[in-house]
């Protein structure tokens, strides 16, 4: 996949990922319409489908809310590349199928703008803007199962039915 | 090679030898949800197919966030989430009226023990390794299978140890502990790893250890957990409707890091805007003026917050400029808190007091801010616009500080009012 990047700082957290006071919905359409609302107004004007977002460390900190990882992926984000994700971010971004890189080298390096291009196979990022490639983290076995199921409820639904 | 407290509690599940890094699936003890995070579970856990939950007792749903309900939309979510706990014959769906902050209520009711593995979707299940449990918050999705199979997936985690030792001093609580210690290891200090409280806790109350654990998610932790003593003893027996087993560290466990924590030089602290990590001693804050106090929460809203609270504010006038909120955590805190004339004197003091809700913690209702406005809370999170405009500001603090702040109008020490 290759996108434009749009790149944020450390602490991105999940009130501002998508603010509480849109939580009285379950809704991806409308947790899209306010996804990084607070931290960035023109988000939702300029993300277009397949950009990437880039991110610093501890990314999506806070609550629990699988809100987040859904606004994001609604809004058209293909993948999120970060220096590190926060715990539960991480598990719900891999539970829903959101494709999420851990590269502490590539998260520095990459501008807002750059484009992007990111190999799951092999775990390649290529800044094609600069004409520089990272190698992420790869995932464990038994995530990248879940991910190859496409989440953990069909990861879950092969076993139990 | 020994293990951790945590450790111990996941290898026993899994009933296999592990190390730090293995990712397990095993069976879980509690799987919670409130009434933002289960909607979403609900919707994932009818994909899956099942035609009943993996057990009615073991799993507690909670509609604590937005009730009584604030809106037409949250309402509609809180009764998703009631009639799928009609549907599937949940026994622990806790309606307005029996209801409480869920980290409160869940170790009130007994239904989380020691020596258990909890999953809950709301990050503050740390919460519960106060009382020596596995717990750890997970997302809606995990929810929704945990529901179906009884099962979650964990990696064992590394640990850092916090050896504490030396007594409290007055007006200091388990809040401040918590600040001062994500001051010093920041918002990601812990990040996937669990905290574990070990050494002289004995002058910890339980009710210190919740808010201590309940916070271990704000250093980034996968869990935060106390070691059991008698303390947790008196507090679990009683409560506890079924056996229980108790854990501890192996002596040659192996620790990434080991923080010697001497309680007795920490002073309250104050986390300022926006981090958990930006604290400052009491001593250090300077003249901040402010508008709103919250006291409660599933960090502060305990018997114990509601005492210091009462020392604190007997007899004496919240400040005309400012607006002060408490809210006890639970029906049976609420209760007690009648029963013992606190309410009365709140209510004289010129508080607002609320029914169990975590409304005013996340921005969601029942005293949001303006722009412009700064608040003193003794909730979690003090990020961008967590309790209403993006340009207000929350500073963080335990009841003691807060309580004197309303009195004072700025950020006060208690003892400038006691």
């Amino acid at each position: 996949m290759e996108g434009k990047a749009i790149k944020y700082g450390d602490n991105v957290d999940t009130d501002v990922i998508i603010p509480a006071r849109f939580l009285n919905t379950s809704d991806p359409k409308e947790l899209a319409a306010h996804c990084m609302e607070d931290l960035d107004k023109s988000f939702k004007d300029r993300v277009k489908p397949g950009d990437i977002m880039v991110a610093g460390d501890n990314f999506g900190c806070g609550s629990s809310r699988e809100h987040a990882p859904i606004a994001i992926k609604e809004s058209g984000i293909s993948c999120v590349i970060a220096k590190s994700f926060a715990r539960i971010f991480y598990r719900n971004a891999i539970n829903i199928g959101l494709a999420i890189l851990e590269c502490p080298e590539a998260a520095s390096s990459i501008e807002d703008g750059d484009i992007v291009s990111v190999d799951f196979e092999t775990g390649v990022i290529k800044d094609i803007t600069k004409g520089i490639e990272f190698k992420s983290q790869p995932f464990p076995e038994f995530i990248k199962k879940i991910i190859e199921c496409g989440g953990l409820v069909n990861y879950v639904k092969e076993k139990v039915v | 090679m020994g293990l951790t407290l945590t450790q111990k509690i996941l290898a026993n599940k899994a009933g296999y030898e592990v190390k730090p890094g293995d990712l397990i699936e095993i069976d879980v003890d509690m799987v919670l949800g409130n009434d933002v995070t289960s909607p979403v579970a609900i919707k994932e856990f009818l994909k899956i197919g099942v035609k009943e939950v993996f057990d009615k007792e073991k799993i507690a749903l909670v509609p604590d966030h937005f009730v009584p309900n604030k809106d037409i939309k949250s309402a509609e979510q809180v009764n998703i989430v009631r009639k799928f706990a009609r549907e599937y014959g949940i026994v622990n769906f806790f309606e307005v009226g029996q209801m409480g902050i869920e980290h409160a209520l869940l170790p009130e009711k007994g239904l989380v023990l020691p020596g258990d593995v909890v999953i809950g979707a709301d990050s503050h299940t740390c919460t519960y390794g106060a009382i020596t449990c596995f717990s750890t918050g997970i997302g809606s999705t995990d929810m929704a299978c945990a529901m179906a199979t009884g099962k979650a997936w964990f990696k064992i985690p590394e640990a850092i140890k916090f050896n504490l030792k030396g007594k409290l001093n007055k007006w200091v609580s388990g809040k401040d502990v918590i600040l001062y210690i994500i001051g010093m290891i920041g918002v990601d200090g812990a990040l996937y790893k669990s905290m574990e409280f070990t050494g002289d806790i004995s002058s910890l109350s339980i009710d210190d250890r919740f808010t201590i654990a309940n916070m271990a998610i704000e250093a980034g932790a996968k869990n935060g957990i106390f070691d059991y003593d008698e303390i947790t003893e008196a507090y679990v027996l009683g409560r506890a409707k079924r056996n229980y087993k108790v854990f501890k560290a192996d002596d040659d466990a192996e620790y990434v890091k080991t923080y010697d924590i001497d309680l007795s030089i920490i002073k309250p602290q104050v986390a300022f805007p926006h981090l958990p990590e930006n604290t400052k001693s009491i001593d250090d804050v300077g003249n901040v003026k402010i508008d709103q106090v919250v006291i409660g929460s599933c960090t502060n809203g305990r018997l114990q917050d509601m005492e210091v609270t009462y020392e604190i504010l007997k007899g004496k006038k919240v400040h005309p400029d400012v607006r002060l909120i408490i809210f006890p955590a639970t029906q049976d805190i609420y209760l007690e808190c009648v029963r013992r004339g606190y309410i009365e004197e709140f209510i004289k003091a010129g508080a607002a007091i609320s029914t169990p809700t975590c409304g005013p913690c996340l921005g969601g209702h029942m005293g949001i801010l303006a722009k412009g406005e700064r608040a003193i809370s003794t909730t979690n999170r003090n990020f961008v616009g967590r309790m209403g405009h993006t340009e207000s500001e929350v500073y963080l603090a335990s009841p003691a500080v807060a309580a004197a702040s309303a009195i004072k109008g700025y950020i006060a020490s208690p003892e400038e009012v006691a």
